[in-house]
């Protein structure tokens, strides 16, 4: 065991702190090549990562760059230089620490180029900026530690397979390089340890002790939950009461919206006026930057917050956290819990409210899992391609490259391990020709080969280039103003789609206050207060999330149970009802329920394979229904089921789940789709094909660029082989179409369909009948919509 | 010919849903913005590589145009090319041009991205008057009877954008017909202000439709 040396040791005496036993353990194994550390909230992982840089660099004799520590958050990155700043002077450690993101001023950012700290604290983007540049052989020659912060949540995105193919090229520039990966819970270390390491090097896992099991239950209310649709407004009176008896509340949503809407009401109902305000990721950066200080202050009561809370920084004192809504995802519950106490070896304390009678069996199979620590998670699969295409331009920028070199390099990243070399050299040809089946930019290539070297035929294309780094492509967000001479207060930023759905004096809720939306201007969408309305609406979006499987098979196991015990009375005697009336869904089988309700044939599929897959599935069986004359007339689907309606009954369903046609619909639906297209637009602003930034872009309200679709349909008419179709396909099909969970759930039913015919709605489905997010099926459904609303506009103005 | 019919300066005109422009009593099509080769011209500045089938598309939904009117005219209302350097198209696009050409009437008017004559056959004006009408790339706010492009119009309906006509009683603002464009909302100014009230906007696309300008 190594000993902490003197200053260090000293300075943990004199605070009455231990080393706990996880940071001596990265202490003892700091020369490893790479290490992973899982720890819980709060339980000083940060300083454990740092710990051996800290004494490495305590004589000070090393000069230049020593560690560099990464983290998906800049919030993150100046938080830990202030928090590691502490020990540093008063221990007069001779060590310059410096943070460096896209909030980081340009002087600044020149100088540590010049003269780069001991420590650089970094995020993902402003690495892959600082390797773009020519000199960045010089500033990482000396660099010995990379820390990885938070690294369960990199490695579910993007960003966290462009951060690992950063790590190879720096794992070039400083041989001997170390690379520490900081990761909460997670259900795999093992994957997360394949993904940090240096491809075939091993990586050693420490689990710091988990402390105690949280405390953790369902949230019991006076009202049941309503049948259907979220939100959890029913729970706000003892949500409130909860509040009062707590020091601070994390009160959880899924989404954006509804988290706006959950707090619109829970002010109404706030007859206190307890300090509570919001917080997410659609919100301007000063209102976030305002509630993160009141509540680092001590000064509010409740947050009400979505996914933009989840990660590390370390907020005031935190006693209860509440997750309204099913969690859909039993890691991401655990990882929100541990925000409570956020205090080594106290338990976490959460409350989970379902917001519809379905999501209380929900919970409930969620707090099994908690109590189990059964974790789940889907694998990821390997890198994409997108972001190997831009990191193949980023590094052209930097150097020449040899083709053979940086292949070799790029298969030392833990997801491009298993990369195929044709699949590198297509991603080549794209950045250098553009990839096209007519070869139409000889002259004008992007990459040009010389002395068997790769560089840009352009000099001057490396600005462009750089403007582009990064892989979040939030689809279209307008910033949100009040609309007035100055220019107005911004309130946040809505989604592009969204915004194209209001006209001047709809009303909408953002940061908690109901706005009027006045119109367009630039880019930005004016605002103006429209106290004590109603809004009209908030659906820009944030994601959906799909239940994950492993949760799912808890559910079906749970609905196996003879009765239900543990479950409130009210939702035990729904199941019973359904058993009596139909059959409870099955995992080894599909049950399908055909009935009238409300004049129309209703056909519902229970396949448990998550709101995209069953969204998919609504699509796929109504267009096979189209064809075969049932005349489908719309469709809704949840987590559980997808309910059909339409004119004619529906009499043989396992026909419909021929898996060979279904497969051929999948093709051709996926044709034209709007989900292809929003896939399609974030994979080509991610491989470079469109841009983002443009140098001496205008600001005009003239477009310069036009639409991402132009492109995917000209690709789609005359190269369907194309590089970029062929990663949108692969992208789609694992997210939002899902069509994955579908071909599962035809594994796990063998052709077992079983075809309930009832005289009226079951138990179970009912509630599906009011959930909201109603489709239509219409061939031709938008060019309807769009004839009556011209024709319906046209007479209005009297020019009919 | 489906499409919008209207009147201006007491001549029977027609919108098509392609984006081009008919005139029947001088068998005369008018179409504007095509910047062909625009993807060529951004890859010559080392920006993207854009698929490189645009003047393929423009020029066969031209084609398609010119054979279903029977045109006698063919009129490119400037912006035909995305610079200058980009009117050097390829031999086989020369080719399919010169074809299009082959007996008829052929007039480029230049416009700010091509502004001056090209090296290809046909007529190269500013501007040309014919009849009541006169036509040119920019619009010009006194102007009657005036048809003219430039600002690439588009307007929304039901949540999509269309590229679209502009049509008062005063002119006829056309819709770019180029495959790689981008457009202008026709509630913002300039355009806006160009627009007289009553105005309406012609959406092109699958569902042709007429849209009331103002008060929208």
């Amino acid at each position: 065991m190594r000993a902490l040396p003197a200053p260090f040791s000293d300075w943990f005496s004199r605070r009455g702190w231990q080393v706990h036993p996880h940071q001596q353990a990265m202490l003892d194994r700091a020369q490893a090549p790479a290490l992973l550390l899982v720890a819980p909230t709060g339980g000083g992982k940060t300083l454990a990562g740092f710990l051996p840089t800290l004494t490495e660099l305590a004589d000070g004799s090393h000069k230049g760059l020593h560690t560099l520590y990464i983290s998906p958050l800049k919030a993150l990155a100046a938080d830990i230089r202030r928090n590691l700043s502490t020990p540093v002077c008063e221990m007069k450690l001779p060590i310059r620490i410096e943070d460096r993101t896209g909030d980081t001023s340009h002087a600044r950012r020149q100088r540590q180029r010049a003269d780069p700290p001991h420590i650089l604290l970094t995020t993902p983007e402003s690495l892959a900026l600082l390797l773009s540049y020519e000199d960045a052989p010089r500033i990482f020659a000396g660099l010995s530690r990379v820390i990885v912060d938070e690294i369960h949540a990199l490695a579910e995105s993007k960003r966290g397979d462009q951060l690992m193919l950063c790590l190879a090229r720096l794992a070039r520039l400083a041989p001997g390089l170390r690379r520490v990966g900081l990761s909460a819970t997670v259900e795999d270390p093992a994957a997360i340890a394949r993904f940090l390491a240096r491809n075939p090097e091993p990586c050693e896992i420490l689990h710091a002790d988990p402390g105690p099991d949280p405390d953790i239950a369902m949230l019991t209310t006076e009202e049941p939950p309503p049948w259907a649709g979220g939100g959890g407004r029913y729970a706000i009176p003892a949500i409130l009461d909860e509040i009062r008896r707590h020091r601070t509340t994390l009160v959880f949503h899924n989404t954006r919206a509804q988290a706006e809407i959950f707090f619109h009401h829970l002010w109404l109902a706030n007859e206190d006026a307890l300090p509570i305000g919001i917080h997410h990721g659609s919100l301007s950066r000063e209102t976030r930057e305002r509630v993160e200080a009141a509540m680092a202050r001590g000064e509010l009561r409740a947050i009400v917050c979505t996914g933009s809370l989840d990660l590390g920084i370390d907020w005031g004192d935190v006693d209860l956290v509440i997750q309204v809504g099913a969690p859909k995802n039993v890691k991401r519950l655990v990882q929100r819990i541990g925000r409570a106490n956020h205090r080594y070896n106290a338990p976490s304390k959460a409350l989970l409210v379902p917001a519809n009678r379905f999501e209380v069996i929900e919970c409930q199979a969620a707090l099994q899992a908690v109590r189990e620590h059964d974790l789940d998670g889907e694998p990821r699969g390997p890198g994409p391609l997108d972001v190997l295409c831009q990191h193949i331009l980023v590094a052209a920028c930097s150097a020449p490259f040899d083709a053979d070199d940086l292949f070799a390099e790029v298969t030392t990243a833990g997801p491009y391990a298993a990369l195929a070399r044709a699949d590198f050299d297509a991603c080549l040809d794209f950045c250098a020709t553009g990839g096209y089946a007519l070869r139409a930019y000889d002259r004008w290539q992007r990459l040009m080969q010389r002395d068997g070297l790769w560089s840009l035929r352009d000099p001057r294309s490396a600005r462009a280039i750089r403007m582009n780094i990064g892989t979040i492509t939030d689809a279209g967000l307008l910033k949100v103003r009040l609309a007035n001479r100055m220019g107005g207060q911004p309130l946040g930023e809505v989604e592009e789609s969204f915004a194209a759905t209001l006209t001047p004096g709809d009303t909408f809720l953002i940061g908690g206050q109901v706005v009027r939306y006045e119109g367009l201007r630039e880019l930005t969408v004016e605002v103006s207060r429209a106290a004590g309305r109603e809004p009209k609406v908030a659906v820009f979006s944030g994601t959906k999330f799909s239940t994950s499987t492993r949760l799912t098979e808890r559910i079906l196991a749970i609905l196996r149970e003879p009765s239900w015990p543990d479950l409130p009375d009210h939702t035990a005697d729904w199941l019973a009802l359904q058993r009596k009336m139909s059959r409870l869904p099955r995992h080894d089988r599909i049950l399908v329920e055909s009935f009238p309700a409300e004049g129309r044939e209703h056909l519902c599929v229970y396949g448990f394979a998550g709101r995209n897959a069953q969204q998919t599935l609504g699509l796929l069986l109504t267009q096979r229904m189209e064809a075969t004359g049932l005349h489908p007339l719309g469709f809704v689907a949840t987590d559980y089921a997808t309910l059909i309606w339409g004119l004619n009954p529906v009499t043989d369903p396992a026909a419909l789940f021929d898996r060979t046609a279904l497969s051929q619909g999948i093709e051709t639906w996926l044709q034209g789709n709007a989900v292809m297209k929003r896939t399609f637009r974030g994979v080509a602003l991610i491989a470079g094909l469109i841009e983002r930034n443009h140098p001496g872009q205008r600001k005009s309200g003239r477009q310069a660029s036009f639409s991402s679709d132009i492109l995917y349909d000209t690709l789609r008419r005359h190269d369907p082989g194309h590089l970029m179709l062929r990663v949108t396909r692969q992208e789609a099909m694992r997210g939002l179409v899902d069509f994955g969970r579908i071909e599962a759930m035809l594994d796990r039913a063998g052709g077992r369909i079983d075809h309930l015919r009832l005289a009226r709605v079951s138990p179970l489905a009912a509630p599906l009948l009011l959930e909201h997010g109603r489709i239509p099926v219409e061939g031709a459904g938008r060019e309807r919509l769009i004839a009556e609303t011209a024709a319906r506009l046209m007479a209005e103005a009297g020019l009919g | 010919m489906t499409g919008h019919r209207f009147l201006l300066a007491g001549t029977t005109l027609a919108a098509m849903p392609s984006g081009a422009l008919w005139w029947a009593d001088h068998a005369l099509l008018a179409v504007s913005d095509l910047h062909l080769g625009r993807s060529d011209r951004i890859a010559r500045r080392g920006g993207t590589l854009l698929p490189p089938y645009e003047v393929a598309e423009t020029l066969t939904r031209l084609d398609a145009d010119i054979s279903r009117t029977s045109a006698r005219v063919v009129l490119c209302l400037g912006d035909s090319f995305d610079d200058l350097a980009a009117a050097e198209l390829s031999e086989d696009h020369r080719l399919w041009l010169t074809r299009l050409m082959a007996g008829r009437r052929w007039i480029w008017i230049e416009g700010n991205h091509d502004p001056g004559p090209v090296d290809l056959p046909g007529e190269h004006l500013r501007d040309l008057t014919l009849g009541p009408l006169v036509f040119r790339h920019v619009a010009e706010p006194a102007a009657r009877g005036e048809i003219s492009g430039h600002y690439h119009p588009k307007a929304r309906i039901a949540g999509a954008f269309r590229p679209a006509f502009l049509i008062d009683a005063a002119r006829v603002i056309l819709p770019a017909y180029g495959a790689f464009t981008g457009g202008m909302e026709a509630t913002r100014p300039p355009l806006c202000h160009l627009m007289m009230p009553g105005a309406i906007a012609w959406l092109t696309g699958p569902t042709p439709c007429a849209l009331p300008l103002k008060g929208r």
